[in-house]
């Protein structure tokens, strides 16, 4: 049943995001202890300090501070930042614009990539080219994001002068302007994400090469091209799907590295230096915003898979 | 989608599994580990001789500001830094922290996870549920922006990044154990220490865990690749080193200012130790989760 597949997928999805937000609490007000004096240091007076606390609410029972912040954040408050003084809500708003932007540019990159990628492994199985895709695809997705960049850099923007350096495009520049700006980050993100999805590509494709309705249609006498793609690929691309959705995540904690790396004004920045600076309130809305739209995605790739695949959209009916 | 029961039947089909010397011949005939063990050898030995064999003292005193920032030559092979410091010696001494770090963080998070999973897997129920829910919050963050979250409020030492990495390790290897003890649960072995009414710790920890033992060396294996990624990304981020320290992610965030001005060897050369080093654990984790499974 569909329905009720839905709903207890919803559910779960809020229960773990009420822990989540009990945790990014503990994590930005109850563990820095005195958050007043961590963000003022050590030099400040008690009176200021005492100041601050009452101004963030940071003085009151935890349960009241929490029960606060998490009614606000259901509303859209999350509170304002310390060091921009504006709203939570506003500057991780604008920050997911431009981390979008770099996302949807890898994702464009990468998807057709290492589709194409997984697809071709797993037809030339055991061949070199086989090789070269599984075992680059592992190195290339293992390596940190900013030692990928840095090489990059070197090459594309210092040596070649191909390509800029920092990702922000000056004020105002046209859309072409931009992508060239944010295409080396872009790169650094398809480096790691290409080997993972061209892994499950390649299982996928292989296993259902090796399934009986593809031998059943070999039999019968189809073309291999045919085959390959009425049969193989529909029911290969099924886990790939699930992966390409999940991997937002990932994406998102791959873009702290490369925004600080390039220079962007995305989310990954925005949280860093909110921790850099002290800056608790921006620290946790960031977060559980991040956190929301993890879980929102895994939601959208869990039902975008059982849509697919009629084995679980009509489990239980029967 | 309930798990169809095979509980009904009076004997159950048993796979056999690889023996402990068919293991080891998969994994003596693949390159893929040979290459990659190679390469973590060779780190290990100047983690731990690190200080021996470097050319000059990777700290760098007295501090020799006046030959800073000079191109690799007779002698400094790999050039200096932005303090005079030899690059040679920095990235030979700084394989040492990165290795403990990631490799005290793994083992915290095995333990603790290995405990929580035989413990969830046998007692199940309610006690399970809770473990899979907090491990998805867990995992709703990506544990670079955790360590960043933690490391900001208990302020920035090389201990807290050990006891993150370590702690949110411990459910993930936590679920894994669990699923391994849920499929043990079932076999006569446990059945019969039951019915001679063993201890239950006892079960777990001597009958049990022997046989899970294969899914724990994994699962390690697959944990300090990505401890090592972590502990990297946060050092180049700035959390949690002593600036001092020989680090390979601290000397490229240090030094990738100048990489505009020309000024490439104190930020390549960390760049190409990180990539041998992840890459070649990666290897031999991948080969051993392919012999193993």
């Amino acid at each position: 049943m569909m329905g009720r597949f839905v709903l207890r997928r919803f559910g779960l999805a809020l229960i773990t995001l009420a822990l989540l937000s009990v945790l990014v609490f503990i994590g930005t007000q109850l563990l820095p202890g005195d958050v007043g004096r961590r963000v003022l240091g050590p030099f400040a007076t008690q009176e200021s300090v005492d100041a601050l606390n009452a101004r963030l609410g940071t003085d009151r029972p935890p349960l009241v501070q929490y029960t606060d912040w998490i009614g606000g954040a259901v509303t859209g408050d999350l509170g304002d930042s310390i060091t921009f003084a504006r709203p939570v809500t506003e500057l991780v708003g604008r920050a997911l614009i431009n981390s979008a932007k770099l996302a949807a540019l890898a994702f464009v990159i990468v998807v057709p990539l290492s589709i194409w990628g997984g697809i071709l492994a797993a037809l030339r199985r055991g061949r070199l080219i086989d090789r070269l895709i599984t075992v680059g695809g592992l190195s290339a997705t293992v390596i940190p994001e900013f030692v990928s960049g840095i090489v990059l850099i070197l090459i594309f923007a210092v040596t070649l002068g191909w390509l800029p350096g920092t990702a922000s495009a000056p004020r105002g520049s046209g859309f072409f302007t931009q992508m060239r700006h944010l295409l080396l980050p872009a790169i650094c993100l398809t480096l790691v994400l290409f080997g993972y999805i061209a892994r499950i590509t390649r299982a996928g494709v292989i296993e259902a090469m090796e399934a009986d309705y593809t031998r059943t249609a070999i039999l019968k006498g189809l073309p291999r091209r045919v085959v390959i793609r009425r049969e193989v690929l529909r029911n290969a691309l099924l886990p790939t799907i699930a992966v390409v959705a999940s991997q937002m995540g990932y994406l998102i904690g791959g873009l702290v590295v490369v925004e600080v790396l390039f220079s962007y004004q995305g989310i990954g920045q925005l949280l860093y230096s909110a921790a850099q600076n002290a800056d608790f309130p921006l620290l946790a809305g960031g977060v559980l915003v991040v956190g929301a739209m993890f879980q929102g995605s895994m939601l959208l790739a869990d039902l975008a898979y059982s849509w697919l695949n009629p084995r679980i959209r009509l489990a239980g009916s029967g | 989608m309930a798990q169809p029961s095979h509980s009904a039947g009076g004997f159950r089909l048993t796979i056999p599994q690889a023996t402990r010397s068919q293991r080891w011949q998969v994994l003596r005939r693949s390159a893929t580990f040979w290459v990659g063990a190679t390469i973590v050898v060779i780190w290990v030995v100047f983690a731990i001789f690190g200080d021996f064999v470097t050319p000059f003292d990777p700290l760098g005193t007295p501090a020799d500001v006046l030959n800073r920032l000079e191109a690799p030559s007779g002698e400094h092979p790999l050039g200096t830094d932005e303090l005079g410091r030899d690059v040679l010696s920095r990235v030979l001494a700084g394989a040492r922290q990165v290795l403990t770090v990631a490799l005290a963080a793994t083992v915290l998070g095995t333990i603790f996870g290995t405990a929580l999973g035989l413990v969830v897997g046998y007692a199940g129920g309610i006690v399970d549920e809770i473990l899979s829910r907090i491990l998805d919050a867990f995992l709703s963050i990506p544990l670079v922006i955790t360590g960043m979250l933690a490391l900001t409020a208990l302020g920035p030492n090389t201990l807290g990044v050990i006891v993150v990495i370590g702690l949110v390790f411990t459910p993930i290897i936590a679920k894994t154990v669990r699923a391994a003890v849920l499929s043990e649960r079932q076999l006569d072995y446990v059945t019969a220490a039951q019915l001679r009414r063993d201890n239950g710790l006892y079960v777990l920890f001597v009958e049990i865990l022997p046989n899970v033992a294969n899914v724990i060396i994994v699962e390690f294996t697959v944990r300090l690749g990505y401890a090592i990624f972590t502990v990297l990304a946060l050092s180049f981020l700035g959390f949690g080193i002593e600036p001092s320290i020989p680090d390979w992610g601290l000397m490229i965030a240090q030094h990738r200012g100048y990489l505009t001005g020309g000024i490439w060897w104190p930020v390549l050369f960390p760049a190409l130790a990180i990539a041998s080093l992840v890459v070649a654990v990666n290897l031999v984790a991948d080969s051993i989760s392919q012999a193993f499974e």
